[in-house]
């Protein structure tokens, strides 16, 4: 009887296995784009349109370069220009396509010890923070906002590297858990304003510094190179693609939260 | 503290109205984890046993290695079966990368060492004490084994339920081998992560009720189970 209810189990439990009949694709993709609600946005428009699904894979930009280049998606959607021009120069890509932008903020304790009002540039903040020794939680994760955070430290002939463990904290986590250190320990934390804007646990934190150009944080899509991974799906790959840079730029227009738009489609 | 009392009441308005959405992410962690332990009970029950009394070269260093690996970091494994599964990797043929399939194995592969161990600890157990009756009955060592499991259901059910607790519960290698694809690889735990890191700290929590909830459920319901076989046993 036992051995009866178990063979009744297991074969229950194939069906599900051998699932995925209908069309789909992999994409490879950042924490950012999922955890601000635009995937559950506008992908259904896509996927009524055309009849593929799609599936994302929501990951840090570093993560998700290294899956696509296992071949483990047909499309890479991230926020790291230049890592993804040597993703693509590496031969793992096709033609990378501007797709929508948005930029960076640079969150922190209402009433902070450091006054970022002043501050003209992201560089003279994150030195402010720095000179002050105040908590900043940082991303630690080879992710697309971390590439970016370092390149801004870079131009403040800083190191906060050195100082790791004391003030400056790498969290080694997705954005969102990023964040829900930073408003933990009162600490300064460099995010996207999509995420910030989408994010339920702010507590005390808000926006401190924003509007320097060089917070501009542009997404891109790429196809995944089917003559490096054989198994890509080149059709609907490109289709999706396409869509996105197309009919999708109104959807990407049209996603807000609490009224602010999240994402600004660039493709034209 | 608001959050907290949130939570229970967002689980509470969650359970009630039980959406297609959570529906579904209850029943695929029920259907992975289910199946992951059916199959880490088909081998870690024989392996277990085999390793209580079986005498061959290498047992202690297997014993050592089943009880070692009940430690395993769930993301270790994620990572080892992704290597494996991805297009890059040996098996890339079988498609099983961000599929249920796939997390089954994780889970396998986390479970087993548990059931096997236990199952080890209870059949040594017995065999001191049927070891002189069974070999007066002259039974072959796979008749000592079978007598042996069978009689040890009971305690071995507790091994399944500690492996089912291990499987369910568990985050990190599901969301490397699954993906955390919404309708497709989500589940109970990997929702959670999902909405922590979006700061719906309390929605989160409220899964977090909904799973502790469904486990309570199943292992009430075992005990049940078991408290009455053995009633019957006894009759």
């Amino acid at each position: 009887m036992m051995r009866g209810t178990v063979l009744a189990a297991v074969v229950a439990a194939i069906p599900f296995m051998s699932q995925a009949a209908d069309e789909f694709i992999i994409v490879q993709s950042t924490t950012s784009t999922q955890n601000s609600g635009l995937y559950d946005a506008i992908l259904p428009r896509f996927t009524q349109s055309s009849g593929i699904e799609v599936r994302v894979v929501a990951v840090g930009t570093g993560q998700a370069l290294k899956n696509a280049a296992n071949c483990d998606g047909d499309v890479l959607l991230v926020h790291a220009k230049e890592a993804e021009e040597q993703f693509i120069a590496d031969g793992y890509g096709l033609q990378r396509h501007r797709v929508m932008y948005n930029d960076f903020v640079i969150v922190g304790p209402a009433n902070g010890p450091v006054d970022l009002k002043n501050t003209t540039t992201a560089a003279e903040a994150l030195r402010a923070i720095a000179q002050s020794q105040t908590p900043f939680a940082s991303r630690g994760d080879d992710s697309g906002t971390h590439k970016k955070e370092q390149a801004l430290w870079s131009s403040t002939d800083l190191d906060p590297s050195d100082q790791s463990g004391t003030w400056y904290r790498e969290t080694g986590s997705g954005m969102g858990a990023t964040l829900n250190i930073a408003v933990g320990m009162d600490a300064y934390a460099l995010t996207d304003r999509a995420t910030w804007l989408a994010f339920e646990n702010k507590q005390n934190h808000k926006i401190q510094f924003e509007g320097d150009p060089a917070l501009f944080n542009q997404y891109g899509v790429t196809l995944v190179n089917p003559a490096h991974c054989t198994k890509v799906k080149i059709e609907a790959g490109a289709e999706f693609i396409n869509w996105l840079l197309t009919d999708g730029q109104d959807a990407i227009a049209r996603h807000t939260k609490d009224g602010e738009q999240l994402f600004f489609p660039n493709a034209r | 503290m608001q959050d907290l009392w949130g939570s229970f009441q967002a689980a509470f308005a969650l359970i009630v109205q039980m959406d297609a959405d959570l529906a579904e992410i209850v029943l695929l962690s029920l259907q992975v984890t289910t199946a992951a332990v059916l199959i880490a009970c088909l081998l870690g029950f024989p392996l277990g046993a085999l390793l209580a009394v079986g005498r061959f070269p290498g047992r202690a260093i297997l014993s050592v290695l089943t009880n070692a690996t009940m430690g395993l970091p769930p993301v270790v494994v994620g990572l080892l079966v992704y290597l494996m599964l991805s297009q890059s990797g040996p098996f890339a043929v079988l498609n099983l990368l961000y599929t249920p399939t796939a997390m089954i194995i994780a889970q396998v592969i986390l479970v087993t060492p548990i059931v096997a161990a236990l199952t080890a600890q209870v059949v040594e157990d017995l065999n001191v004490e049927y070891d002189d009756l069974l070999r007066v009955m002259g039974a072959s060592r796979l008749q000592t084994v079978t007598t042996l499991l069978w009689d040890a259901r009971a305690s071995l059910m507790t091994a399944a339920l500690a492996g089912f607790g291990r499987a369910f519960a568990e985050v990190g290698a599901v969301m490397i081998v699954g993906g955390n694809i919404n309708h497709v690889t989500r589940v109970m735990t990997t929702a959670i992560a999902l909405e922590t890191s979006k700061g719906a700290l309390a929605l989160a929590l409220a899964l977090g009720i909904v799973l502790l909830m469904i486990s309570i459920l199943i292992n009430a319901s075992l005990m049940a189970l078991r408290s009455s076989t053995r009633t019957t046993a006894h009759a």
